[in-house]
């Protein structure tokens, strides 16, 4: 099933289909090892519900939900 | 080879870069800032082989992007400046997106070395790394280190000023044949061009890079024609994705099988949880987290603001049934003395025990104050000199002086919180309230610190990484009362009696006020801002670790000396000329000195007599000074905002003006002028009615704070972005006081037009956050 990261369910693991978004935004996720193909899980997300915490590549990373749109995942069962 | 060898350290943030920055400058280090930003520029020196190696702290970046000031700094640096060895150092424990940065590195033809750092934490984990497959495949010599225990650290340094000597040229890991091709084209055009660093130039064009773009459009074409005929079948032309995926592709074949992870993940795909991952589940706890994070903040503030510690005074006071204010809850002389850090012979009490900021503070003002009165004692008395060096800058230095202890128990503590983990943490959990107020979680810090004093809260802003929200922060700043403000407050309640309003609630009104101002004027800047980005949160949450003592040391120890070195100079020199405004004048037809020897009046208005002998006092008559004169001038200014009407306006004109040099100073005037809290000085200061108090009051609340903070912003601030809020300052205290007047105003003399008036106002505000909510809904809509 194919979501993008900000609808990830805690717990769930997905694999980077595509990167979209613009400019500065889509250059920092790509910096930070946010590229199709790699392998995110989603650790938890904010009191709030937002931003969320990922793990990629072996370490953890926080972001936006307004970012993490930007993100399509394939999620594995 | 050149006299003075220059080593650049270059590395991802928490990597361990500035801790092997400290191990290898020690006491050599310096920082300022980088031209034209506020980003730590560290500077140091490593002795220990023949030559000094000069060393440069780069600021930690993930990347090369030309996006934030860090990376462009770095960039620059690294291409412009000519270092002999860049130092990459590398996460050990994560190597994969630690590499990334390394591949970009390894593209300009900068000799380099890699530190392999925490490898002492990798191996405790159980895991190993084989460097010497990790040289084979990256082509520069990699050093296992561990710069917290000093491990391997000559080795390095004797392998760079190796390579300084040999020099190096770029090479890059994108394999692609088409990509290839083209970057070798381009890479050929740089070098007829004559530019340096041909190859990272080439591949940063290729990606389209704003800053190549913009300096070499003459190559642009090259890469364009080449779209035209080669899109790759997942990227399609997008290039600055393709090479992004081809590093990270890159480096999970050729370099991710160097690690050598020991057989820690159990059967089931689950990773054992890690002590950094147990605390992380407690603090960062769907319930938890807000009451936790909260009593951190409580105790930090505790520990350096309070009067009381731990309320041992006010809860024994409770159990004993003694009014607070009796209570005696040491009565042995020498604690009394030792805890309230007074020597005199004069019989002191003590409500409770202080906080360790406070007791500091305390003992610290007491030797400056002591060494003042030593000064002054040998010193001729009454003359201008002895007044210059006393009252004007020995009393100025003292002002900032003052500060340090609580400023560095503050910085310790978050220190403490950053080293740890923690502070990334906080910004993670408060985030999203922040947010809707153009503002990220990080900024909750410096506010909080901005009730205890703006300076340290001011310099705190250096952790907020956008410029924008910097600004902001900073500009906000005065709508949280600091410590040295409540002075003012206690003497405008005792005004209540004599102006008509409740003291208890006027002290608490202007600190919500306070509040309620910092959030208006938040949203209206929302709401006018035609520029609806927001700066992207996509930051690391980095393992837990305990703080390391050597690198709080050092961070305590450069903040001092910004401290004392800018906010020192701007002080002296702004007393002095306050000190001189206000000692000279013209007085019996001639421009002199006004500091008279007088005999002291009892009540009915005859000389006091001592021993047989008149007793005399030094007066400094002020209402004769040119600024008493500059005092009237300005007066008209406050005009329409009621306090400065009537006799008595061009004193409350001055005293704002002295409350620059520090915030008491404006009670301290206004009783060297008779507006004290004598029951006749009440009675003058309630002349000025309800509505003149609060317009005073919230003029010294919103106004700009002292020397001191002014110093501090200008650390923060480059140019305009300080002069703005200087004025920002100004104008927002001018604003706030002339509306509270007249309101207030109108309240009371006639309410039919007063409430609707107030009434309006709070419609206004309410309207405004409805539209900044919806345009913020509308906004998350349309992603």
């Amino acid at each position: 099933m194919r979501k993008t990261l900000d609808q990830l369910v805690k717990g769930e693991t997905g694999l980077i289909i595509s990167v979209t978004g613009e400019g500065r935004i889509r250059r920092r996720l790509f910096d930070m090892g946010i590229t199709p193909g790699a392998e995110v899980y989603l650790r938890k997300k904010a009191p709030l519900g937002d931003p969320i915490e990922i793990t990629i590549r072996g370490y953890e990373l926080s972001l936006r939900k307004d970012e993490a749109k930007f993100v399509e995942v394939e999620v594995k069962s | 080879m050149k006299e003075r060898i220059v080593v650049a350290l270059a590395g991802n943030p928490n990597s361990g870069k500035t801790t092997l920055f400290n191990s290898l400058t020690g006491s050599t280090a310096h920082v300022g800032n980088w031209p034209g930003v506020t980003v730590d520029k560290r500077e140091g020196t490593y002795k220990k082989l023949e030559k000094p190696i000069d060393i440069i702290d780069l600021p930690g970046i993930y990347s090369l992007s030309p996006y934030t000031p860090e990376e462009v700094i770095s960039r620059n640096y690294i291409l412009d400046e000519h270092p002999d060895c860049v130092i990459n150092v590398v996460d050990a424990t994560n190597l994969e997106r630690n590499l990334y940065l390394t591949t970009q590195l390894l593209e300009t033809d900068v000799p380099m070395v890699i530190a392999l750092n925490m490898s002492d934490v990798v191996r405790k984990n159980g895991d190993s790394i084989d460097v010497k497959k990790l040289v084979e495949q990256i082509g520069v010599p990699v050093v296992e280190i561990s710069a917290l225990r000093l491990e391997n650290l000559d080795t390095l340094m004797a392998e760079a000023y190796r390579m300084a000597a040999k020099g190096r040229e770029g090479k890059t890991i994108i394999e692609d044949k088409e990509l290839s091709h083209l970057i070798s084209d381009i890479r050929i055009a740089f070098k007829a061009k004559g530019v340096g660093n041909p190859l990272f130039h080439a591949v940063k064009l290729l990606e389209m890079d704003e800053i190549e773009v913009a300096n070499h459009p003459d190559l642009v074409p090259i890469v364009d024609e080449y779209k035209k005929s080669h899109a790759d079948k997942v990227f399609g032309t997008d290039y600055e994705a393709l090479v992004a995926d081809a590093r990270y592709k890159y480096i999970s074949s050729h370099y991710a099988s160097a690690f050598i992870r020991a057989n820690n993940i159990e059967n089931d795909g689950k990773e054992k949880l890690s002590k950094s991952d147990k605390i992380d589940k407690v603090l960062t706890h769907k319930i938890w987290a807000l009451p936790i994070f909260i009593v951190i903040m409580f105790i930090m503030f505790h520990v350096t603001f309070s009067e009381d510690i731990f309320f041992i005074g006010r809860i024994s006071a409770l159990f004993q049934g003694v009014a607070f204010d009796d209570l005696e809850l040491i009565t042995n002389p020498f604690w009394v003395k030792f805890f309230s850090a007074d020597l005199s012979n004069e019989t002191t009490s003590l409500n409770g025990i202080p906080s360790i900021g406070v007791f500091l503070q305390s003992w610290f003002g007491f030797a400056t104050g002591s060494l003042i009165n030593l000064i002054a004692g040998i010193m001729p008395e009454g003359t201008w000199y002895t007044s210059l060096i006393c009252d004007g800058i020995l009393t100025g230095l003292d002002s900032v002086l003052s500060f340090i202890p609580q400023i560095m128990i503050l910085f310790l503590i978050i220190a403490i919180l950053e080293d740890s983990g923690y502070m990334a943490r906080i910004a993670f959990i408060l985030d999203r309230t922040f947010r809707r107020f153009g503002l990220s979680g990080k900024a909750f810090i410096p506010m909080l610190t901005g009730f205890g004093c703006s300076v340290p809260a001011i310099m705190a802003t250096r952790t907020l990484e956008d410029e924008k929200e910097k600004n902001l922060t900073i500009r906000l700043m005065t709508c949280f009362s600091c410590g040295a403000k409540a002075p003012i407050w206690a003497l405008l309640a005792a005004v209540g009696a004599y102006a008509g309003f409740e003291a208890g609630f006027f002290v608490f009104s202007i600190y919500l006020i306070g509040i309620i101002a910092a959030i208006i004027y938040a949203l209206f800047l929302k709401l006018f801002s035609k520029d609806t980005y927001v700066s992207p949160f996509i930051m690391e949450l980095p393992t837990y670790h305990l703080p390391q003592f050597r690198n709080l040391m050092a961070h305590l120890w450069e903040k001092l000396k910004h401290y004392v070195i800018k906010a020192g100079t701007i002080i002296a020199a702004s007393t002095v000329v306050i000190w001189f405004l206000k000692s000279f004048g013209v007085e019996d037809g001639k421009f002199q000195f006004l500091m008279f020897n007088e005999e002291v009046l009892d009540e009915l208005g005859n000389p006091v007599i001592e021993g047989g002998e008149v007793v005399t006092e030094w007066v400094l008559h002020i209402d004769k000074s040119l600024l008493s004169y500059i005092g009237r001038g300005l007066s008209y200014l406050y005009y329409p905002l009621g306090w400065g009407m009537g006799n008595d306006g061009w004193k409350y004109t001055v005293s704002t003006f002295t409350g620059l040099i520090a915030k008491e100073d404006v009670i301290a005037t206004m009783a060297e002028l008779g507006l004290d809290d004598s029951e006749e000085g009440l009675a003058l200061i309630g002349a000025l009615k309800v509505e003149g108090v609060y317009a005073f009051a919230l003029y010294n609340l919103f106004t700009i704070p002292c020397f001191a903070a002014i110093g501090a912003a200008h650390g923060e601030q480059k140019g305009k972005a300080f002069w703005i809020t200087l004025s920002w300052w100004f104008l927002m205290s001018y604003v706030a006081s002339l509306v509270c007047y007249w309101i207030l105003h109108f309240c009371r003399t006639l309410p039919g037009l007063g409430y609707p008036l107030l009434a309006l106002l709070i419609a206004l505000v309410v309207f405004a956050g409805i539209i900044v909510a919806r345009r913020h809904k509308k906004a998350n809509l349309s992603l």
